[in-house]
């Protein structure tokens, strides 16, 4: 018999894997961003306002952020598993980060895409 | 097993090696930028959604406090990014000894101070 924990670590290498591949897709993010607005001469709501309306800036953006927030899960929930014993408070503090994360998720889409 | 082993947990005598302080910045730096995330998302919007909405925005963030705060966030993601990129080195073998491991540890906290110090001086 496995006694599987449901605010244990599901003990696999997925999450070892997707906390280094979220990692390197905001590390790529962020330098091109970065390197991007030091090449412009002056940074106000025309040059930021435009950099946003290209499509291909806002999916990345959305890549960006997506990869931003499952990390943070994994994160969150790893110093979560070392510091907080008692179960109920864990999975309590779990499921109002996850649902704080999908608002977050939601909240992206409506920022890059509504108007 | 001996349960009686002795404890040395004289905290005037034992200290966290640098890697080991590199590791807690790289947890609080984390911690730090999960619980500013609204904040950030709610500048990416005002930034984005009006000139109206971006100057409001860029006067709240003249205020000198909000500038600390900024400043804050900005070591914890170039700590947090630096350290990040040493676990990677890491984890493709490229930190091999101890000296290594203290030497890249001395440079993620000197190289995302010096970070922080220059986007703070561009940004201020």
């Amino acid at each position: 018999m496995v006694n599987r924990v449901v605010v244990g670590a599901h003990y696999g290498l997925l999450d070892w894997l997707i906390q280094r591949i979220s990692a390197v897709v905001m590390a790529l993010y962020s330098v091109a961003l970065v390197v991007y607005l030091l090449l412009q001469p002056g940074l106000n709501y025309e040059v930021w306002g435009l950099l946003f309306s290209s499509l291909v800036v806002r999916t990345f953006t959305l890549l960006f952020l997506l990869s931003l927030f499952y990390h943070a899960w994994i994160g969150v929930r790893d110093v979560v598993m070392d510091y907080i014993k008692p179960p109920s408070v864990r999975l309590l503090i779990h499921v109002l980060v996850i649902i704080a994360l999908l608002l977050y998720s939601i909240w992206s889409v409506q920022i890059l895409w509504g108007k | 097993m001996n349960k009686r082993r002795p404890k040395h947990l004289a905290l005037h005598l034992i200290k966290l090696p640098l890697p080991g302080i590199v590791s807690i910045l790289h947890r609080l730096s984390g911690l730090l930028l999960f619980f500013a995330l609204p904040v950030l998302l709610w500048m990416l919007q005002y930034s984005l959604r009006s000139i109206e909405t971006y100057t409001q925005l860029s006067s709240a963030l003249s205020h000198p406090l909000s500038k600390l705060l900024l400043l804050c966030l900005l070591w914890a993601f170039t700590h947090h990014f630096c350290a990040g990129l040493r676990y990677l080195a890491i984890d493709l073998h490229f930190v091999r000894n101890l000296a290594q491991a203290r030497n890249s540890s001395r440079l993620v906290l000197i190289v995302s101070l010096a970070l922080t110090i220059y986007f703070g001086v561009k940004l201020w």
